[in-house]
């Protein structure tokens, strides 16, 4: 673990890879460190709103943090439709067929590593890194809530229309957002996900 | 009549705001909140409200407002002439007005952002336990448009003692102190004494989201690519164009160029009040 400064009341500490990430996360979770925001994200997890910097930083410095299995956390089930404008694109770039594709992307056994870019916007991580697709080089102006798509090795779902670079695979139904529940965003860090294909 | 403000004219940008919605960052949520914290802060006090009561944020033209009730309202932030049907009226100062009358804050005479506090605060719904208009993401209020009713919560208990300066002097040349880190080993050497050395100028692009500067440029030590990471407020980025931005309370929470320092929160007010063209140095 590296710690680094971050102004006044708040510590990044980064770790090797995503998986340490997500890890290091859980276990701040689970020890509720007293800090207002801790952001989980690739290769980081960011404490802010902190009190006492250097008492946190021994704190973490002191745990021993070990990926495991999302124990007790159900699987979120993604209902996934595969006709994403650019499905054929990514077969092209994985160098087989879209059915292929599908398969590929409904058998891998993902989970959220962290959300960013919009309100319950999940990056989710689990296909192999020979599969990481680069973004758009032109983004598209408007891609529809529910559009699932791929950048680099991770998986998201555009739970609102926004503007958006990564390459659209399928679409989804599933409510991924709804600020009226306790819990807003269906797919929070740490939660298994799986995408399932179903037809239109 | 129900206690409440009808927008008459919102001028360029007037939001609702509070202190923000802390701690759903890691669902990708902003904080948000005023961004000239102390100025809400003392207009809230005028009018007897709490710290997190709703206010409104004009930006540059001020707004242009009717009242249904009577009630008593502040105006701070950036200096503007009051007006309640036309007479002028105090700004800095609790003002007391009748069902039905029309109120003018003009534009900013120095500074950027007013603060517009009425006794009981802007009562719109609360989304993930705030009231203020995110205008990166979209949640709460839209910002206001004309015609638009914002209902006004009960009268709230007599004002408190005020003891926060009226009026801070808009200073259209600034010093941000700024601690280095958590990414200035991106750039090149130089590039702390380069950022600590220059004269920026404020980019009229600038917005809520961050303070969008024009002048020196720092270069990074290679072309390598860091993935997404956690950002707080005050962050100081430096995107491809080499020119620096601060972010400002609707900041994304996750980004990818590398962030080079972070402004102190004492000195975040003074951006909330800088106008396009106005001079920023920093203090590494």
């Amino acid at each position: 673990m590296r710690f680094l400064p971050v102004g006044a009341d708040a510590l990044l500490v980064e770790v090797d890879d995503t998986a340490a990430a997500t890890a290091l996360y859980d276990e701040a979770l689970r020890r509720h460190v007293a800090a207002v925001d801790v952001v989980p994200a690739a290769r980081t997890v960011l404490f802010a709103g902190v009190h006492d910097v250097a008492a946190l930083e021994r704190e973490v410095a002191g745990w021993s943090v070990t990926p495991r299995p999302a124990a007790g956390r159900r699987t979120v089930e993604v209902p996934t439709v595969y006709d994403g404008p650019d499905l054929e694109a990514v077969a092209r770039l994985w160098d087989m067929s879209t059915r292929e594709v599908v398969d590929t992307h409904t058998s891998c056994a993902m989970v959220v590593a962290f959300c960013g870019f919009a309100p319950g916007f999940a990056y989710c991580t689990g296909l192999p890194e020979e599969r990481a697709a680069p973004r758009l080089e032109s983004p598209r102006t408007r891609v529809p809530a529910g559009s699932v798509g791929l950048a680099g090795a991770f998986t998201g779902v555009y739970p609102t229309a926004s503007p958006g670079g990564w390459q659209l695979v399928g679409h989804t139904d599933l409510l991924l957002w709804d600020d009226t529940r306790d819990e807003p965003a269906t797919l929070t860090p740490g939660t298994p996900v799986r995408f399932v294909e179903v037809s239109r | 009549m129900s206690r409440a403000l009808v927008v008459l004219d919102p001028g360029p940008l007037t939001t609702v705001q509070d202190l923000g919605r802390r701690g759903w960052a890691h669902l990708g949520v902003p904080r948000s909140g005023v961004l000239d914290a102390p100025a809400a802060r003392y207009a809230n006090r005028l009018v007897g409200n709490p710290d997190d009561a709703a206010v409104l944020e004009t930006t540059l033209g001020g707004v242009d407002l009717e009242v249904t009730a009577a009630m008593s309202l502040a105006v701070t932030g950036a200096h503007a002439v009051v007006c309640v049907d036309g007479r002028e009226r105090a700004f800095g100062e609790p003002v007391t007005v009748r069902a039905g009358q029309r109120v003018v804050v003009g534009p900013a005479r120095s500074g950027l952002r007013s603060y517009v506090a009425v006794a009981g605060g802007v009562d719109v719904p609360a989304v993930l336990g705030s009231r203020s208009t995110d205008t990166l993401s979209g949640l709460g209020p839209r910002p206001l448009a004309a015609g638009s009713r914002l209902p006004v919560g009960p009268r709230p208990g007599e004002p408190q003692g005020v003891d926060v300066p009226a009026v801070r002097r808009h200073d259209p040349a600034v010093l941000l102190r700024l601690t280095a880190g958590p990414r200035h080993d991106w750039y090149t050497d130089d590039a702390l004494a380069t950022l600590g050395g220059a004269a920026y100028t404020v980019s009229a692009d600038s917005n809520r989201i961050g303070l969008r500067l024009h002048g020196a440029r720092l270069a990074r030590r290679s072309g390598d690519e860091l993935p997404s990471e956690g950002i707080v407020l005050g962050a100081v980025q430096v995107p491809a164009s080499g020119e620096p931005l601060v972010f400002l309370n609707d900041h994304p929470t996750t980004g990818g160029y590398p962030v080079v320092g972070v402004v102190a929160p004492e000195d975040l007010p003074l951006c909330a009040q800088l106008r396009p063209g106005d001079e920023v140095r920093f203090r590494v």
